[in-house]
């Protein structure tokens, strides 16, 4: 009996970590070395990546998702994982086999009125209740959803209906996808190996026909028209001024006049190349991995991936494919998505362990157990993915709002460690864990809008203030949303269990060290972590007056950000006033911690959203539903908070329990300053 | 009586309350900013005692809540009485102290910041010295008499005292202005273009732009935005007309007229602050992230030239790093340089923002005294919590 109670944590230790192992280890390619070329370095959005990296933000902000599945799987059948199609895999069917990536469901339209307008209602795909559509599909009706989505556009954004958003985002959608088919190949040249090759030997006679018309002698006007054809494509796309922000620069500089960080376009590319009367041999590598892919010759499209990238080490890209090698090692992993599930896992083992306390105290201590290995497990993956990522960027944690979602559940996380290693009920595993999930779960949403590494525009360029100001106003929102979700914690305990009123039983059934009861503990908690949120938001902000006043020449401004940091700064001390008071006693801290929660959500999500209305649509406005929706429940938990006594079954009077002790708010107030 | 006063006054429930109130203050301030812009909102929020609530159709004002001056400065009273009666100087209060302390010189601090900063802009292009900046949102009504050859004698009218001041006098002037038009905010229209129909003339009778148009425009109150005032100003001598001229600040053209043989310029421009010293742009530089539109810095270099001083030497201000000189700030604000420049076929140049704030460093001060406040009171707090457990 003993036995079984021991191994659970270890069971549960070793299940989640197999699966992490396995994720971590280096897999290899197929036939086709597709994962060497989503290796491949690229220049967009201002930064080298790996051509995944590419795939992955485009299909993000298309289809919402970093892969496209290629079957329906029942979801009961969970071990059978359904094909799907990788970022690369989908990419390279974007440049090179274009005829095929326009039947793959990937455009996705939801909202009635267009697809009736559309007349599409009955096509697409369904899949878990949405419906997505091909290239091919949506292809007849591009006027029309241009002729739209310029009339859309248009419109100010407040007067936009949710029709008029979801076509802005088709258009939008469409326009990538189709400027994403003529970045790595000119669109007339199906066969680009063979093009490419016959206009390279054409190249001398079209040059010289050029001269001679630019001399006003007679030229041959037929070798003149075949030559210049393409070329006038070339320069179309070489102007393009959406190359590096639509699409990526996949040509490195090859030419001696060329600075190392001169990537150009294809376009942009061939042209220096006919300047130069001599094809850049980037090109005639992409030229031979297009056609070979095209055409299913997999060793030849393999050969020429491994020899570019053998020309990119020889000339001086070495750094460059590290940054493609590493970023693709780090998108493979997804160590956000396992942090995530780990995090659930452990979230319900320290429920369960919680509410068996009393009930099976072996078994609880044992559940308590596996949640708080598991938080640690979890944590240990979120801490390599944020490390990985500060590395990947060289920049401090926190650059965006995706990466403050990141680093407010790693903070909350490192909370839950250290609570649940002094008070050992599985409270902290709790709190850590759930605020974690969801932080990651916000995240993973957040990355649907595309990069989530983009440059730092000129005043953000600090990495001084973004490890300073960033990083602890971040810590400052953690620790206020740990409080906070403690506070929920005690709340629920508090009206549905007997709980709070018990002093806590070790695994031998005896009582626990020191004689405390678990209301009294989780008060002591809350109390502590508003302690060190106050100390972080407080420094947070004023660092972020002193950045404001180094860059803007002011250092407060009531900027709604500034004053969004100013709300939880202010909160906090009200919290620590009114318990130090005597106005507040436990329950009353722990329904004021429950609105530092509203705070926090409202500063760090409310201030960007100001100005948006309910009836509107959109990722930012998805998130104001449920930023409404946050804040609607939280209300409900103060008001329950709030219910008397004789509602809250751990200070109900008929207890039942041996270590009940009438009301856990205490009967003395708590001296000033705590001391 | 005054035991209850006392009480009242450094109670921690005033505390609470006040930090309350400061906080649905923050909030509301911040949602108003939406409707008001945010240069109305802080001054309806907060720099003043109370906000009004104005009912529409009503001119009048009712004081529906405590603005920014009035928490504020409630708090502080509040702070200081709790320190005098309660916390007597023991080792255990130390962090509180040094916390509050702190925060008394934040918060005052920032109101002689509220009160005594100056900001306002210098735009130079490449090539270009300057030794004034010209105020964000003030303008004036200026007489430049130029008959110096060293220097030009400036008679500056801030504009806003036009609406009480119909006539101006000055003993060393030898006429009297007279103001027979005012608009808060207009802009001027050429005459001969296909002017809107609001456009109106502006009786001036003399001047560069006697025939042109007035469009008077509602005022602004967005921090981007300025007004221009417009005015029609009758220069007199002696009761007789000299001429009536039209002045806007939405011009940059001064107006020449004579009195008595001597030559003066008329203008309405913005505000203008005068510094002892010159600067001269010698080179804007506008960088982007290769294949992007994303600005990866701005850099002016400047030459910065005292002659009081004997004093000239060249320096760089570029995002996060301004020039502090002789008590002024000057940031990196505005660039049109590179292509962007090209574009508009103008030449490069670059807008710094000046700001005089003489309370410039107290928010450093404080941070510093409260952060080792806090982490004083809470490591306290801390070290005792380990102590009583592991007893």
């Amino acid at each position: 009996m003993k036995l079984i109670y021991k191994v659970i944590p270890w069971f549960f230790l070793a299940l989640f970590g197999i699966e992490i192992l396995v994720v971590f280890t280096p897999k290899k390619d197929g036939v086709l070395h597709t994962r060497e070329f989503g290796r491949l370095p690229v220049l967009m959005n201002g930064r080298i990546q790996p051509m995944d990296s590419v795939g992955r933000n485009t299909l993000l902000q298309i289809r919402s998702t970093g892969d496209v599945p290629l079957e329906m799987v029942p979801s009961w059948k969970f071990w059978h994982h359904p094909k799907k199609l990788r970022s690369s895999e989908w990419l390279l069917e974007v440049f090179f086999k274009p005829e095929l990536a326009d039947t793959r469901p990937i455009f996705l339209i939801h909202h009635p009125d267009l697809l009736e307008e559309l007349n599409l209602a009955d096509k697409g795909v369904e899949r878990s209740g949405l419906r997505y559509y091909t290239f091919a599909q949506l292809e007849p009706h591009i006027g029309e959803i241009q002729k739209q989505g310029g009339k859309a556009r248009a419109l100010d954004d407040k007067q936009r209906t949710a029709l008029d958003k979801q076509v802005i985002k088709l258009h939008n959608a469409i326009f990538v996808y189709q400027m994403m088919k003529a970045a790595a190949r000119p669109p007339s040249w199906f066969d680009f190996e063979k093009d490419l090759a016959t206009f390279e030997k054409g190249m001398p006679a079209g040059m010289e026909a050029m001269r001679a018309r630019d001399a006003g002698k007679s030229f041959d006007q037929a070798v003149m028209k075949q030559f210049w054809e393409p070329v006038t494509e070339f320069f179309q796309l070489a102007k393009d001024p959406n190359a590096g922000q639509m699409y990526p620069l996949v040509i490195p500089p090859f030419r001696a006049d060329q600075k190392h960080e001169d990537w150009t376009s294809l376009g942009q590319a061939l042209i220096d190349s006919i300047r130069d009367e001599q094809i850049g041999q980037p090109i005639k590598y992409l030229a031979t991995m297009a056609s070979a892919y095209a055409q299913d010759r997999p060793t030849e499209f393999n050969n020429a991936v491994a020899s570019y990238r053998e020309w990119l080490d020889q000339k001086g890209f070495a750094a460059q494919i590290k940054k493609g090698n590493e970023e693709f090692f780090y998108n493979d992993t997804k160590s956000f998505l396992h942090a995530i599930i780990i995090y659930i896992a452990g979230f319900v083992l320290a429920g369960a362990g919680l509410l068996t306390m009393s009930a099976a105290p072996a078994l609880s201590e044992s559940l308590r157990r596996s949640s708080f290995w598991l938080l640690i497990l979890g944590g240990a993956v979120h801490t390599f993915g944020l490390i990985f990522r500060m590395y990947l960027e060289s920049r401090p944690p926190v650059t965006n709002l995706y990466s403050s979602a990141v680093f407010i559940g790693w903070g909350a996380m490192v909370l839950g460690i250290f609570l649940e290693r002094i008070y050992k009920l599985g409270i902290g595993s709790l709190m850590g864990s759930l605020v974690g999930f969801i932080t990651l779960f916000i995240a993973h949403n957040l990355a649907l809008g595309g990069d989530t590494m983009e440059m730092m525009r000129a005043v953000l360029d600090t990495n001084f203030w973004l490890a300073t100001h960033v990083v602890t106003i971040t810590l400052g929102y953690s620790a206020t949303f740990a409080a906070g979700f403690l506070a929920l914690v005690y709340i629920f305990l508090g009206l549905f269990t007997p709980l709070l009123g018990k002093l806590p039983v070790t695994k031998t059934g005896g009582t626990a060290r020191p004689q405390l009861e678990v209301g009294k503990s989780l008060a002591k908690m809350v109390y502590a972590i508003v302690c060190f949120a106050t100390l972080f938001s407080f420094i947070g902000t004023v660092l972020g007056g002193i950045w404001a006043d180094q860059s803007w020449g002011r250092f407060w401004g009531w900027d709604p950000k500034e004053n969004g940091a100013l709300l939880i700064v202010l909160w906090n001390a009200v919290l620590l006033h009114a318990r130090w008071g005597g106005l507040v006693r436990d329950r009353g801290l722990m329904t004021l911690a429950v609105f530092g929660n509203v705070i926090t959500a409202f500063s760090w999500f409310g201030v960007n959203m100001l100005g948006i209305g309910l009836h509107s649509y959109g990722f930012m406005d998805a998130a104001f539903r449920w930023l409404v929706l946050f804040i609607g429940t939280q209300l409900i938990v103060i008001a329950l908070g709030m219910l008397p006594l004789k509602f809250w079954r751990s200070f109900q009077t008929s207890a039942k329990g041996s270590g009940t002790t009438g009301p856990a708010s205490g009967k003395t107030a708590t001296s000033p300053a705590g001391a | 009586m005054l035991d209850k006063f006392i009480d009242f006054w450094s109670s921690l429930r005033l505390t609470v309350v006040c930090l309350v109130l400061g906080l649905a203050l923050v909030f509301a301030g911040t949602i108003a900013q939406v409707d008001l812009g945010l240069y109305r909102a802080q001054n309806e929020f907060f720099r003043s005692l109370f906000v009004y609530w104005s009912p529409q159709g009503s001119g009048l004002k009712i004081p529906v809540f405590p603005g920014g001056y009035l928490v504020g400065g409630v708090l502080l009273i509040n702070l200081v009485s709790a320190h005098i009666k309660r916390f007597g100087v023991k080792r255990d209060k130390a962090g509180i102290w040094l916390v509050h302390f702190g925060l008394i010189l934040l918060l005052i601090g920032q109101l002689a910041t509220d009160v005594l900063s100056k900001e306002s802009a210098m735009q130079l292009f490449e090539g270009e010295t300057k030794n004034y900046s010209e105020d964000f949102r003030g303008n004036e009504l200026v007489i430049i008499d130029q008959s110096n050859p060293d220097y030009d004698q400036v008679y500056a009218v801030p504009e806003h005292t036009l609406e009480r001041k119909r006539e101006l006098t000055d003993s060393r002037l030898p006429f009297t202005l007279k103001v027979k038009k005012r608009w808060a905010n207009a802009s001027l229209v050429q005459p001969g273009t296909k002017a809107p129909e609001q456009a109106v003339h502006s009786t001036a009778t003399a001047g560069l732009l006697k025939d042109v148009l007035v469009l008077p425009t509602p005022s602004v109150t967005d921090m981007d935005q300025r007004n221009t005032p417009t005015a029609v100003i009758e220069l007199s001598k002696e009761g007789k007309s000299v001429g009536s001229f039209l002045v806007s600040s939405y011009t940059t053209t001064d107006q020449p007229f004579t009195v008595d043989g001597k030559q003066y310029n008329i203008a309405m421009r913005f505000t203008r602050h005068y510094y002892p010293f010159s600067l001269t742009l010698l080179k804007a530089t506008h960088e982007k992230y290769k294949g992007t539109e994303i600005p990866k810095n701005f850099a002016s270099r400047v030459k910065v030239k005292n002659t009081e001083r004997n004093e000239e030497r060249e320096t760089v201000i570029y995002m996060n790093n301004p020039l502090r000189y002789a008590g002024s700030t000057f940031y990196q604000y505005q660039m049109s340089a590179g292509e962007m420049a090209a574009n508009a076929n103008a030449a490069a140049s670059s807008t710094f923002q000046v700001v005089r704030n003489p309370g410039w460093l107290t928010p450093y001060l404080s941070t510093v005294i409260i952060s080792v406040g806090l982490i004083l009171q809470f490591a306290l707090h801390l070290f005792g919590f380990l102590k009583r457990r592991s007893v």
